[in-house]
C-alpha cells in the first residue's frame, strides 16, 4: 500500500462527503416540487401521458405504476433487441439476440443490473444501445431513486394516504437529476478522449501488417448515465477496463465519484425530509465504516500479493487482470465502489483478485448493496436494514422500537424481513443448484473453491442488482440467462414491494414525539449498532457460503495451493 | 445516583420454591406437545428437526450407519433443548398459578339475596352467586359476603375488600358518588346495603384477575407479535442457509450427515429468545400483580413502558395530601410564645390532620406541652356556616378559622371595628403567594395572629421527577389549587408542567393535546367523573376505590388505591421490553461463536485447511458440534432467571441505558459462547462423549 494510494482513497471519500449535502439539497427541492425550470415541458408530458399531477398515489397504485412502466419497458426493449437486424443504426449489421440472452439483457437492464452475457461491439446495434439500454439505464435509475423518495416519505411523513405520485417523481428526477447531470458528465467524457459518434467501426493496419476492427459509437453518452444511475452495462465487453470507456486517471476518478454521488446525496434527502440532517448523516456513517473497511482490506490484499506470485519472482503486489493505467489502488477503490453500489462496471477483473480481495465485492453485493448502493436502492436496502436494528436492539432503552418518529411494528418488521430473506434465497439457492448440475458446472472457468466463487458471484452479483462479473464463468447458456433472469427480477422486485409496503404503512402513522428517553439514532453508538447488526446478520447468513468459497481457497494458498 | 427499587407487597417465590418447580417439571413434558407447541413458532420447528434427527438416529441404530453414539446424544440434547424451554414458560405460569389459587379460595360458594320487588328490601329469596344475572338487586347485610361486582344503590356500609386488595382495614361504600363501586368477594362488615349487579357472572373482576394471574387468557401483545415475526424471518433464513450446504459439500466432493446438519441449523435459529420469549411476557404480567396493579392487557403493560407524559394527581402523589401546619406569627404587640399557646389550645380538641399539624407545631417548636384540656372546656366544631372551630376553656374563647371569618369573630366579639394590622394582611398575602392556606387566629375581641397551613412536598419527589426527567418522561400535576398556589408548589416539587384547577375536561384536553403532539400518557383517577380521561390516555390507571365507571374506563386497575404507582407502572413496562431486547441481542450475538465451532467441524473433512478457523481450538469435530448444541441448550437454563426476574432497571437517558446493555448482552452475548463452548469441549472431550 502507498502513500498516493491512500491519498486517492481519501480525496475520493472527502469529495463524495463534500458533494453530499449539496446535491441533498438540490434533491429535495426536486422531489418537493419546489424546481420548476422546466414546467411547460413537465406539464406537456403529464398531459401526453394523461396524469394529474396534483393527484397523489396510495402506496399500491405506486407500486402498480411503478410496475406497469416496467411491463412496457420489458416490451420495448425485448422488441428492440430482437428485431434490431431490421432496424436502422445499425453500421455493424448485428442479428436478432438469441431469446434466452434477451430475456437476460432485457430483465438486466430493466431492474438496474446490467449483467451483460453478451458483448457489446458483438451483439448489439447502436439503436439498441442508445433507444434501449441507455434509455433504460435512465429509467431504472430514476426509478430506484423515486422508490427511495417514496419510502423516505413515509417515514416523514404522517397520518397520511398517500405517498407521492409515481409518474411526477419520474418525470422530475429524469428531467431535473438524471438529464442534465448526464449531459455535463457526457461533455467531460468526450473531452477525457472517450468516442461519441453513430458511425462504423474502423478498421486499423497493426504494425505486423495486420488488420484489427476497432469499435467505436455512442460511447460517452451511455458511459455518464451508466456510472450516475449505478448501472454499470459497459458499452463494450471490457467495461471500464477498456481506453474507450475509461481513457484516463481523472475520467477513472470522476467515473467512480458519479457511482456515489447520487446514491450518498439520498441519504442527506432522508435527514432533510425527516426534518433532522443528523439522521442522513448517521446512515453515511454507517455506509462510511463498512466502505472503508471493504477498500482497506481490499487494497492490503492486492498490494500485498500471494507468496505464490513472490516466488515466481513477481514484486508489487497483484497486478493480474488490472490495467496499468490505474495500479492496484485504484483498481482496489474501483471494485469496492462499484459493489458497494449497484453499478457493476468494472476496471480489472475480479476474478484475478486475490481470494481476500475478491471476497469485499462478493461480502458488498452479499450485504445487499446498501453501503451508497445502488441510486435509491442503497437507501431503502439500507433502511431495511434499520427497521431490523431498530427492532433487535430498540426494546433495550425499555420502549418499544420506533425511527425517526415512527413507530416499528409487526407490519414493517413482516415486511423488512420478507425483503431481506429474498438475497439468501436467491444467492444461496441459484448457487447450491448450480454447482451440482454438470452442465452449470462446465461453465465454470477454474476448479475448486474457485470456481465455485465464479458461480456464488454471479448469482449474487445478479441479485443484487449489481452486474459485474467476476469473471471466468461461461455465462451466456441457456441455464445461466435463465436463472440469472430470475435472480435479478426477484432481486429487484421482491425487495421493492415489501418497501413500498413499509412506506405506506408507516405514511398512515401518527409521529412519535422524541425525548430523553428515545433510541439515540445519530449518534456514533448508533452507527456502530447498525454497522454490527449488518455485519451479523449478513455475516451469520453468507459465512457458510463465503468459508467454502473465498476463505477456502486463501487459507489453501497459504499453504502454496492454488485454483 | 439513586436506583428505584421496585417495591413488592407479596413476597416473590423463590427461583427455588419446590412447589413451582416440581410441577412445572411435568408440564415442560406436557408442553411438548406440537398442537401447543406451534404457538411459538421457533420451538415447533425446532420439534420438528428434532423429531427428524429422532428418526435417523434410530434409523442408524437398526442399520448400523452413521456415529451412533454421537447422533444420539444430539438428539437428547436437541430435546432437553425444547424441555428447557417449555420449563421457562412453565415456571413463570407457575408462579401466577400459585396466586389464582388464593384468589380462587375466596370465590367460595356465595348465596345471594336476591329482592323479590324493588324498593322493599325484605323480601328477597336466596340465589346462588353464579346464577346471578346482570340488573339483578340484592341485599348485603354485615357478614355477607357481596355476590358479584355492582353498584351500591341505597344505603351505606363499610366493606372488608381485604379479598381482592389484601388491605384488611375497611372502606366506605354508599349510594350515589365516587364510592358506589363493590366488588364481587368482599364482605360486609356493618349497615347494609342494596347492590345492583354490574357484571355478568364470569367476567368479575375476581374472575378476571384469576385468568390474567393464570395466565389463561394471556395474548402476544403487539411488539411479542412483531418480534415473533423477526425471529420466523431469521429462522427462514437459516432454512436457506442450511439447505444450501449439502449441495457446497456435494461439489467438494464430500457429504454431510442430516443430524449435522440439523445441529447447525439448531444452534442458528433464535432458540434462547425463542425459549424465553413468553416466560418474559408472563413474568411482567406477574410483576405488576405483585405489585397489586392489575393490567387488563398486555399491550397496556407494552404501552407503559413507552409513556412520554404522567398525569400526576397532586394530592397523594406529590403532596401528603393534607396542609399542615409550618409557622405562627404573632399579629405585632403579641408574643410568639403567647400566639402559640393560643393555636394550641385552641387545636386540642381539633382531630382533623390539620389540627392535629398545629398541636405539634406548637409542641416541637415552643416546646408546649398540654396533655389534656381544661376540664370546663367546649368544643366549638368546625362548620361550614361558621368556618370557624375553637374552644370555650377558662373564660377564654378561642377560635382559628378562615382568615375573614376571623377577622369577623373578632369584630362581633369586641362590638367594634377593630382595624385590620397591615403587618397581619401582609402575612396572610405572603402565605397565599407561597400557595399555602392562612389561618386567622383570635382571642374573643383580640386578633393573634396567623397560622401557615402548607401543602407538603413529599421527601423524595424532586429526585423521583428528576429521575424521569432523565428517562424522557415528562412530568405534569393536576391539582384543584388556583394557578399560584399550584405554580408554588409544581416549582417545589420539579414537576415540569401542571394543569390547575383542573377540572374532568381539563384533563381529558391536555391529553388530547399530549397525544397530538405524539406523546403517550399516562394517568390515575378514580372518580366518575375521570373515567374520559381514563380512557383516552394510553395507560389510565384506575384505582380499586374508585367507581365502577373509572375501573370499566382504565386499562390498569391498582388494588392499593395508591397514585404513586403510576411511576412503577412505567418502570416495570420498560423493564419487560428490555428484557426482551436485552435477550434477543444476546440471542443473535451467541451465534458467532457457534459458527466458529460447527462450519470448521462440518468442512473439515473435505477442505482440510478450514481448520484454521476452529480458533477455539476444539478437540475434534464431534466434539465441537455436541458443545455448541449443550451450550445452546444450557444457556436456555442458565437465563430463566433474567427472564422471570427482568434486566435491571436504571433511570437514566436512553442513551446510557443502550450503552450499558450492548455492552452486557451484545458484547458479552459475542463473547460468553466462546468461553461456554470451549469450557464444555474441554468437558465433553474429558469425559470421552465424543
Amino acid at each position: 500500500m502507498t502513500l498516493i494510494g491512500w491519498t486517492q482513497i481519501i480525496l475520493f471519500c472527502a469529495v463524495v462527503v463534500a458533494l453530499t449535502p449539496l446535491l441533498g439539497a438540490y434533491l429535495t427541492r426536486v422531489f418537493d416540487g419546489r424546481i420548476a425550470l422546466l414546467r411547460p415541458v413537465e406539464t406537456g408530458l403529464y398531459r401526453l401521458a394523461g396524469v394529474d399531477p396534483q393527484r397523489e398515489q396510495h402506496w399500491l397504485s405506486y407500486t402498480v405504476a411503478m410496475l406497469l412502466f416496467h411491463v412496457a419497458g420489458f416490451a420495448l426493449l425485448y422488441g428492440l433487441l430482437r428485431l434490431q437486424s431490421l432496424l436502422p443504426f445499425n453500421p455493424a449489421e448485428q442479428g436478432a439476440v438469441a431469446p434466452d440472452l434477451a430475456l437476460n439483457t432485457v430483465i438486466s437492464f430493466l431492474t438496474n443490473t446490467n449483467w451483460q452475457n453478451y458483448g457489446g461491439e458483438s451483439a448489439l446495434s447502436y439503436l439498441t444501445q442508445m433507444l434501449g439500454l441507455t434509455v433504460q439505464n435512465f429509467l431504472s435509475a430514476a426509478t430506484g431513486m423515486v422508490l427511495a423518495v417514496a419510502l423516505i416519505r413515509g417515514f416523514a411523513r404522517a397520518s397520511a394516504k398517500t405517498i407521492g405520485n409515481f409518474w411526477v417523481d419520474v418525470t422530475r428526477c429524469t428531467l431535473y437529476v438524471l438529464l442534465p447531470i448526464s449531459i455535463v458528465f457526457t461533455i467531460f467524457l468526450v473531452w477525457q478522449g472517450m468516442p461519441q459518434t453513430l458511425g462504423p467501426y474502423v478498421d486499423a493496419a497493426t504494425v505486423e501488417g495486420g488488420k484489427q476492427t476497432i469499435a467505436l459509437g455512442p460511447v460517452a453518452s451511455q458511459v455518464a448515465i451508466k456510472m450516475l444511475g449505478t448501472n454499470g452495462g459497459g458499452f463494450f465487453n471490457a467495461n471500464a477496463a477498456h481506453p474507450f470507456e475509461n481513457p484516463t486517471a481523472l475520467s477513472n476518478f470522476v467515473q467512480m465519484l458519479s457511482i456515489f454521488v447520487l446514491g450518498a446525496a439520498l441519504t442527506n434527502v432522508f435527514g432533510r425530509m425527516v426534518g433532522d440532517q443528523r439522521q442522513g448523516w448517521a446512515i453515511l456513517a454507517a455506509m462510511g465504516v463498512l466502505f472503508i473497511a471493504g477498500v482497506a482490506v481490499c487494497y492490503w490484499a492486492e498490494a500485498h500479493g500471494t507468496e505464490a506470485m513472490r516466488a515466481l519472482g513477481l514484486a508489487g503486489g497483484n497486478m493480474e487482470g488490472k490495467e496499468t493505467r490505474f495500479g492496484i489502488a485504484a483498481s482496489a477503490l474501483f471494485a469496492v465502489v462499484t459493489t458497494a453500489a449497484s453499478c457493476g462496471a468494472v476496471n480489472a477483473m475480479h476474478d484475478s483478485f486475490t481470494a481476500l480481495g475478491g471476497m469485499i465485492p462478493l461480502i458488498n453485493m452479499e450485504l445487499g448493496e446498501i453501503v451508497i448502493g445502488g441510486v435509491g436502492a442503497g437507501l431503502y436496502g439500507m433502511l431495511l436494514f434499520v427497521v431490523i436494528t431498530i427492532f433487535l436492539a430498540g426494546l433495550m432503552v425499555g420502549r418499544t422500537p420506533e425511527y425517526v418518529g415512527k413507530k416499528i411494528e409487526a407490519r414493517e418488521v413482516k415486511m423488512a424481513m420478507l425483503a431481506i430473506l429474498i438475497l439468501p434465497l436467491v444467492m444461496l439457492g441459484f448457487t447450491a443448484i448450480a454447482v451440482v448440475v454438470p452442465s452449470a458446472v462446465a461453465s465454470m472457468g477454474n476448479a475448486g473453491p474457485h470456481g465455485y466463487s465464479e458461480v456464488l458471484y454471479a448469482f449474487t452479483s445478479q441479485a443484487a442488482n449489481n452486474g459485474s462479473a467476476f469473471g471466468g464463468l461461461s455465462g451466456n447458456t441457456p441455464f445461466y440467462n435463465l436463472t440469472g433472469a430470475i435472480a435479478m427480477f426477484l432481486g429487484r422486485f421482491w425487495m421493492i414491494v415489501p418497501a413500498m409496503a413499509i412506506a405506506g404503512s408507516l405514511a398512515a402513522k401518527r409521529s412519535v414525539a422524541a425525548t430523553a428517553g428515545t433510541f439515540p439514532t445519530t449518534g456514533p453508538l448508533f452507527v456502530g449498532l447498525l454497522v454490527g447488526t449488518i455485519l451479523i446478520v449478513g455475516g451469520l447468513t453468507f459465512f457458510p457460503a463465503l468459508a467454502v468459497g473465498p476463505i477456502a481457497e486463501h487459507l489453501s494458498m497459504l499453504q502454496g495451493v492454488a485454483y | 445516583m439513586k436506583v428505584s427499587k421496585l417495591r413488592k407487597n407479596s413476597p416473590s417465590a423463590t427461583m427455588l420454591d419446590p412447589a413451582i418447580l416440581l410441577p412445572a417439571i411435568g408440564q415442560a413434558f406436557v408442553k411438548l406437545d406440537p398442537r401447543t407447541l406451534v404457538k411459538n413458532p421457533v420451538m415447533f420447528v425446532l420439534e420438528v428437526v428434532t423429531a427428524l434427527a429422532t428418526v435417523l438416529t434410530v434409523r442408524d441404530a437398526f442399520t448400523g450407519g452413521g456415529d451412533m453414539l454421537f447422533e444420539l446424544q444430539i438428539a437428547i440434547w436437541l430435546w432437553f433443548t425444547i424441555l428447557f424451554a417449555n420449563f421457562a414458560e412453565a415456571v413463570a405460569e407457575g408462579r401466577g398459578k400459585a396466586q389464582a389459587d388464593t384468589l380462587r379460595q375466596t370465590r367460595a360458594q356465595t348465596t345471594a339475596k336476591r329482592l323479590l320487588m324493588p324498593g322493599n328490601n325484605e323480601l328477597y329469596e336466596g340465589v346462588a352467586a353464579e346464577r346471578l344475572e346482570v340488573g339483578d338487586l340484592v341485599l348485603c347485610e354485615a357478614g355477607d359476603t357481596i355476590p358479584g361486582d355492582g353498584e351500591v344503590i341505597e344505603g351505606i356500609a363499610s366493606v372488608n375488600e381485604a379479598a381482592v386488595t389484601g388491605e384488611s382495614a375497611p372502606v366506605i361504600r354508599e349510594s350515589g358518588g365516587d364510592r358506589s363501586a363493590v366488588t364481587g368477594g368482599t364482605t360486609v362488615i356493618s349497615d347494609r346495603i342494596v347492590v345492583r349487579i354490574t357484571t355478568a357472572v364470569g367476567s368479575s373482576f375476581l374472575d378476571r384477575m384469576i385468568k390474567l394471574v393464570e395466565g389463561a387468557e394471556r395474548q402476544k401483545t403487539p411488539n411479542e407479535i412483531a418480534l415473533n415475526i423477526l425471529l420466523v424471518g431469521l429462522t427462514l433464513i437459516f432454512v436457506v442457509v442450511v439447505d444450501a450446504i449439502p449441495s457446497f459439500a456435494t461439489y467438494a466432493g464430500g457429504s454431510i450427515s442430516v443430524v449435522v446438519l440439523v445441529a447447525l441449523f439448531v444452534t442458528l435459529i433464535p432458540t434462547t429468545i425463542g425459549a424465553l420469549l413468553s416466560a418474559i411476557g408472563i413474568a411482567g404480567m406477574d410483576r405488576l400483580v405483585r405489585f397489586n396493579v392489575l393490567a387488563m392487557s398486555g399491550r397496556a403493560v407494552e404501552a407503559a413502558g413507552d409513556i412520554d407524559t404522567l398525569l400526576l394527581d397532586k394530592t397523594g402523589t406529590i403532596t401528603f395530601g393534607n396542609r399542615l401546619a409550618s409557622e405562627i406569627i404573632p399579629v405585632p404587640g403579641v408574643s410568639e410564645a403567647e400566639a402559640a399557646e393560643a393555636a394550641l389550645l385552641a387545636s386540642q380538641a381539633d382531630e382533623t390532620a390539620e389540627g392535629r399539624s398545629i398541636v405539634a407545631l406548637a409542641r416541637e417548636k415552643f416546646g408546649l406541652s398540654m396533655d389534656e384540656a381544661p376540664s370546663d372546656a367546649t368544643f366549638i366544631p368546625f362548620s361550614a356556616t361558621t368556618r370557624l372551630s375553637g374552644i370555650d376553656a377558662g373564660g377564654r374563647r378561642l377560635r382559628k378559622g378562615a382568615v375573614d371569618s376571623v377577622l369577623k369573630f373578632v369584630r362581633d366579639e369586641s362590638r367594634a371595628d377593630v382595624a385590620e394590622p397591615p403587618a397581619f394582611r401582609a402575612a396572610v398575602d405572603r402565605i397565599a403567594r407561597a400557595g399555602g392556606t392562612p389561618l386567622g387566629l383570635a382571642e374573643a375581641g383580640r386578633l393573634l395572629g396567623v397560622i401557615h397551613l402548607k401543602d407538603v412536598v413529599k421527601p423524595d419527589v424532586k429526585e423521583r421527577f428528576a429521575a424521569l426527567r432523565r428517562m424522557g418522561i415528562k412530568t405534569v400535576m393536576i391539582t384543584g389549587d388556583n394557578p399560584v398556589t399550584a405554580a408554588s408548589i409544581a416549582s417545589e416539587a420539579g414537576v415540569d408542567d401542571f394543569i390547575a384547577q383542573a377540572t374532568p375536561e381539563d384533563k381529558l384536553r391536555y391529553i388530547r393535546g399530549e397525544q397530538a403532539n405524539g406523546r403517550l400518557i399516562a394517568m390515575c383517577g378514580d372518580g366518575t367523573n375521570d373515567a374520559p380521561a381514563l380512557a383516552q390516555a394510553d395507560v389510565g390507571v384506575a384505582m380499586q376505590s374508585g367507581t365502577q365507571a373509572a375501573r370499566e374506563a382504565g386499562n390498569m386497575v391498582d388494588l392499593d388505591s395508591d397514585p404513586t404507582k403510576l411511576i412503577e407502572v412505567v418502570e416495570i413496562g420498560k423493564q419487560l421490553l428490555m428484557t426482551r431486547g436485552a435477550l434477543t441481542t444476546f440471542s443473535i450475538a451467541n451465534d458467532v461463536a457457534k459458527y466458529f465451532a460447527i462450519i470448521p467441524a462440518i468442512f473439515v473433512a473435505f477442505y482440510p485447511q478450514l481448520g484454521a478457523l476452529n480458533i477455539m481450538g476444539l478437540s475434534t469435530p464431534q466434539s465441537a458440534i455436541l458443545s455448541a448444541i449443550v451450550f445452546n441448550a444450557l444457556i436456555i437454563i442458565a437465563l430463566i432467571p433474567l427472564a422471570l426476574k427482568g434486566v435491571t432497571y436504571r433511570p437514566v437517558g436512553a442513551v446510557a441505558l443502550l450503552r450499558r446493555n450492548l455492552l452486557i448482552y451484545g458484547l458479552g452475548g459475542i463473547v460468553l459462547p466462546f468461553i461456554g463452548i470451549k469450557v464444555i469441549d474441554l468437558a465433553v472431550t474429558a469425559l470421552h462423549l465424543a
